[in-house]
């Protein structure tokens, strides 16, 4: 199954030459022409396993990284993650073909680009990883990504606000996860999601199940933008529309909705998940859609419909859950549609959204504002667009003939079906669900009508829009299209969605359930007179009432006072962290080179002594030790000579000689005891420092005696004997130390494990060369921070970034 | 102030071949022998440092035309290139490889995938040395 892995790796890969080819490349064409290859690509890779996929198989392969903490790249491809990786690329296709015409040659194109390429990487990974380490490590990489996405026009506050508002809560949220997935693993022994779910019977009764179901929720939860996280999603609109179109309408977002899915054959049975994930789902579904009205900015009111429509997903997937519960039986595999419309829902949101994006897009760049109060008329204009409008707008509110009025219709059965659960004491507040969905709907209906009336209906306002409208060139009008065609198309034949694609999902979903057609409703557009249909008509009827007499109720809004808003709340938090941090910091980092060594040494002896005699460990045992020969005693005597000395040099050339004479001694006792490796390093290191001290030596202040207070002084020199005894102690009782298991018999084995003799090596480059290669890198940063620092100091004048 | 640093300049003439030489011959001799590519890294570039003492550095960078903040970023993509190599062979992250090849007139001579990674550990110990060595003699 190497094409997953191809599918991981290609984006990263590609991200990685674009600053080594940009250049060339420019010169050619547009840089999205050449990264647009990259998702269709992979796109049709995918595409040819539907069919496999849709025959129940699926796909798995096992690349070793670390098998001895059992985390591996375990590449995993079934009917869920193939849904979201015909979306990622898809979308990512659509989108980067709108934005070679939505961003000019102007732009850093090659940052963009290579931000986009990784984060559409790191989100393949998420769906595409089985070995939950892994697919933390992508799921915090789509956060990073994004960051950088969002800021892109970094020279705006705004985009900097933005992507640190959604980078504080996503990576908060991912940070739970971790430690959720840390407990399933304590429960569990593994880390891979397809072995978790094979043994869910055992580990339902661990302590730690529930602990890591809320958890992992909160992951999803901040990452998907549910209430009250939501708060980040709006603020995210500050990233070039592509990338709004891309991470807020078809991916990032969804990776949260994503990992519902995945674990709900794990936690579906459990009264918590249900509650938490329908209801949390359900008020983010009435609050973003309750708060989409109220918005002036079009993109904004996108974001929060955005927000309210991943609430229904949530929602949905949540009342789905009850399938798990019951189990399977004839008459309640009924439940799991909940499911299926999710699913659905979750194609038929990214084409739709994806579309209103693009379109926001083009009235922004052809208009140049994108104030529903500045806006008005122009469908004349801007025909195509406003078709565009229109389909999209009505796929959004739930009418036919869009894809809209079908996953919604079904959501509606979903919430008029869980009013007869018998399980979880739903039944009593069970009307709620329907109400609520059902309010949530009407509000929905009205933003999108003012979405499409405000903009293109009333009269245009030429003096208050900053360019002469007029149609969107072909190139940025052709995505908008595709999504729309989808919008139609699968309204028409949504059964060949429901069999290629979402069937092969479900099946993941509901593992244990054995028929997988079964679970697959035929979906039909029309249902008959019954009650969906009635709320449907009961919501064009209230929303177009609401619509008209919005003037009147719209000072609704002003009832809720802005200090008690979830945006206040989450400011003042940063704010308090941000003093709070900065007076502790300020505290300790004096600037006071001996106070960090106190702060060194206090711990280091605390910690080193203190196990050191709460375990008892110290045992000294002389009669073991070899013979302390004559030479070795000189050379004691030398060095002590000259660390007292040093104490009461009074030049800095005196104490830097007798530092050096410390070093070169300690040389030779590894060649006293046969360490010539250790001996050669210490020579060699030994000599580049007194380099480097001569060449900082003429910017060095003379050596002052320090006017310091008595008392300091002697505290000074106790920490300073503590120390030494401290490691004087180690020293004498390592020998004895039999706690941990030696690495002795790596030595003996050097040879044929490692194929080496000289076991130093074998042990830095092959045994513990993990620790080798991250020395390096620690190293290269070191040297690029010292780089940074003495070279790259800003001038004066530039120290103000502020705008 | 012009220091006369003729002696130095003779010295280390014919100090830098030998002390370069050793470097060379302490990173392969490391497989089996006292060496590797920390120390061969290290002693390579303390002969470079020599030289930047004896000489001003536009007349060595005139000589070793390199960036060595480069040169460190290529000895830490070696390093981790190899260890992240290894996935694609199907072997666990990091795994090393080694055999012995009969090669005219050298005789058996053991090659490993050790002496990539120990190149790459190599080059970015020359690499950061020079390069924080140059920009603390170089700031004004």
């Amino acid at each position: 199954m190497v094409t997953v892995l191809i599918a991981i790796l290609l984006p990263f890969v590609c991200a990685a030459l674009i600053p080594l080819l940009y250049r060339q490349l420019r010169r050619v064409a547009h840089l999205g022409w050449f990264v647009l290859s990259v998702p269709f690509i992979l796109f049709l890779l995918l595409a040819r396993y539907i069919p496999q996929i849709a025959g129940g198989k699926t796909f798995i392969h096992t690349y070793e990284w670390i098998p001895s903490f059992d985390i591996n790249f375990t590449t995993y491809l079934d009917g869920l993650s193939m849904i979201f990786g015909l979306l990622i690329t898809g979308v990512g296709s659509l989108v980067i073909l709108y934005s070679i015409f939505y961003l000019s040659t102007k732009e850093s194109l090659h940052h963009f680009y290579c931000y986009l390429l990784l984060f559409m990487g790191a989100m393949l990974g998420v769906v595409f990883s089985d070995n939950l380490m892994v697919l933390y490590t992508f799921w915090e990489l789509t956060s990073v990504s994004s960051f950088l996405l969002i800021a892109f026009w970094h020279h705006r506050k705004a985009s900097r606000a933005g992507a640190r508002k959604a980078m504080t809560i996503t990576v908060f949220g991912g940070l739970s996860m971790l430690a959720g997935f840390l407990m399933l693993h304590v429960a569990s022994d593994t880390f891979s999601i397809r072995e978790i779910v094979a043994n869910v019977e055992v580990i339902r009764d661990h302590t730690l199940f529930i602990p890591a179901l809320i958890l992992i929720l909160i992951g999803a939860f901040t990452k998907s933008a549910q209430f009250p996280f939501h708060i980040w999603l709006p603020d995210a609109m500050e990233a070039p529309t592509p990338v709004s179109a891309y991470l807020h309408s078809a991916t990032m977002v969804k990776a949260g909705i994503y990992l519902v899915a995945r674990f709900s054959p794990i936690f579906g049975g459990e009264a918590v998940w249900f509650w938490l994930v329908s209801v949390v789902g359900l008020v983010t579904l009435f609050w973003g859609s309750f708060n989409a009205v109220r918005q002036t900015d079009l993109k904004a009111l996108l974001a929060f419909s955005t927000v309210s429509q991943l609430g229904l997903i949530m929602s949905l997937f949540g009342l789905g859950s009850v399938g798990h519960y019951y189990g399977y039986a004839e008459n309640t595999v009924f439940y799991t549609q909940a499911s299926f419309a999710a699913l659905f829902h979750l194609i038929n949101h990214s084409t739709f959204k994806g579309a209103l994006f693009m379109m926001v897009g083009i009235v922004d760049h052809e208009v140049g504002t994108r104030d529903i109060r500045r806006l008005g008329g122009l469908m004349a204009l801007m025909p195509v667009t406003f078709t565009i409008a229109v389909i999209g707008g009505f796929s959004m509110a739930g009418l036919p003939p869009f894809n809209g009025f079908l996953s919604k219709e079904m959501f509606f059965t979903a919430v008029l079906a869980i009013r007869d659960v018998e399980a979880f004491s739903i039944s009593d507040v069970g009307l709620l669900f329907p109400i609520v969905a059902w309010v949530a709907s009407i509000f929905t209906f009205v933003y999108s009508v003012i979405l499409i009336s405000r903009t293109f209906f009333g009269k245009l306002q030429p003096d208050k829009v900053d360019k002469k409208p007029h149609e969107a060139p072909l190139g940025m009008l052709l995505s908008p299209i595709i999504l729309c065609v989808f919008v139609v198309g699968i309204f028409f034949f949504p059964n060949v969605l429901g069999h290629y694609i979402l069937e092969p999902a479900m099946a993941s979903i509901y593992p244990t359930f054995p028929l997988t057609s079964e679970l697959t409703p035929h979906i039909h557009a029309w249902h008959g007179i019954n009650a969906e249909v009635l709320m449907t008509l009961g919501v064009i009827i209230i929303g177009t009432i609401l619509f008209k007499t919005l003037k009147r109720w719209k000072p609704l809004y002003r009832i809720f006072p802005q200090r008690y808003t979830f945006n206040t709340y989450y400011n003042r938090m940063i704010e308090f962290s941000e003093n709070s941090s900065a007076k502790l910091t300020n505290r300790y980092m004096t600037g006071n080179l001996t106070h960090y060594f106190i702060y060194i040494y206090v711990f280091f002896v605390a910690l080193i002594a203190g196990y050191f005699i709460w375990s008892d460990a110290i045992a000294f045992d002389f009669a073991k030790d070899s013979t302390i020969e004559s030479y070795e005693l000189i050379l004691v005597f030398v060095m002590m000579f000259a660390a007292v000395w040093m104490i009461f040099a009074k030049g800095r050339v005196t104490a830097m000689l007798l530092n050096g004479v410390l070093g070169y001694s300690i040389a030779f006792f590894f060649v006293i005891f046969r360490a010539p490796d250790l001996a050669l390093t210490q020579l060699v290191v030994e000599s580049v420092t007194t380099a480097l001290f001569l060449l900082c030596f003429k910017y060095l202040p003379d050596l002052m005696p320090e006017a310091s207070h008595k008392k300091v002084q002697w505290s000074k020199a106790v920490i300073s004997i503590f120390v030494g005894a401290t490691v004087t102690l180690i020293g004498l009782a390592v020998v004895h130390f039999d706690r941990f298991e030696p690495v002795a018999t790596y030595f003996n084995d050097s040879y044929e494990l490692a194929g080496g003799s000289n076991i130093v090596n074998t042990i830095l480059g092959d045994f513990r060369a993990f620790d080798t290669m991250l020395e390096v890198v620690v190293l290269l940063i070191a040297g690029l921070g010292v780089y940074a620092l003495t070279k790259l100091k800003p001038r004066k004048e530039e120290t103000d970034h502020e705008n | 102030m012009k220091i006369n640093d003729v002696i130095l300049r003779t010295v280390t003439k014919t100090i830098v071949f030998i002390i370069l030489t050793l470097g060379i011959y302490l990173f392969f001799a490391g497989h089996h022998a006292p060496g590797g590519g920390f120390i061969g890294g290290l002693v390579l570039a303390s002969g470079i440092v020599l030289l930047y003492l004896a000489y001003d550095i536009e007349t060595v960078h005139k000589g070793i035309p390199f960036d060595f903040k480069k040169v460190a970023a290529l000895g830490v993509l070696l390093a981790t290139g190899t260890a992240i190599g290894s996935l694609f062979l199907d072997v666990p992250f990091l795994t090393q490889a080694h055999s012995y090849i009969n090669v005219p007139i050298f005789g058996k001579m053991g090659f490993s995938t050790v002496t990539i990674f120990e190149a790459g550990v190599a080059l970015t110990v020359v690499g950061v040395v020079v390069t924080i060595i140059l920009s603390i003699s170089e700031d004004e």
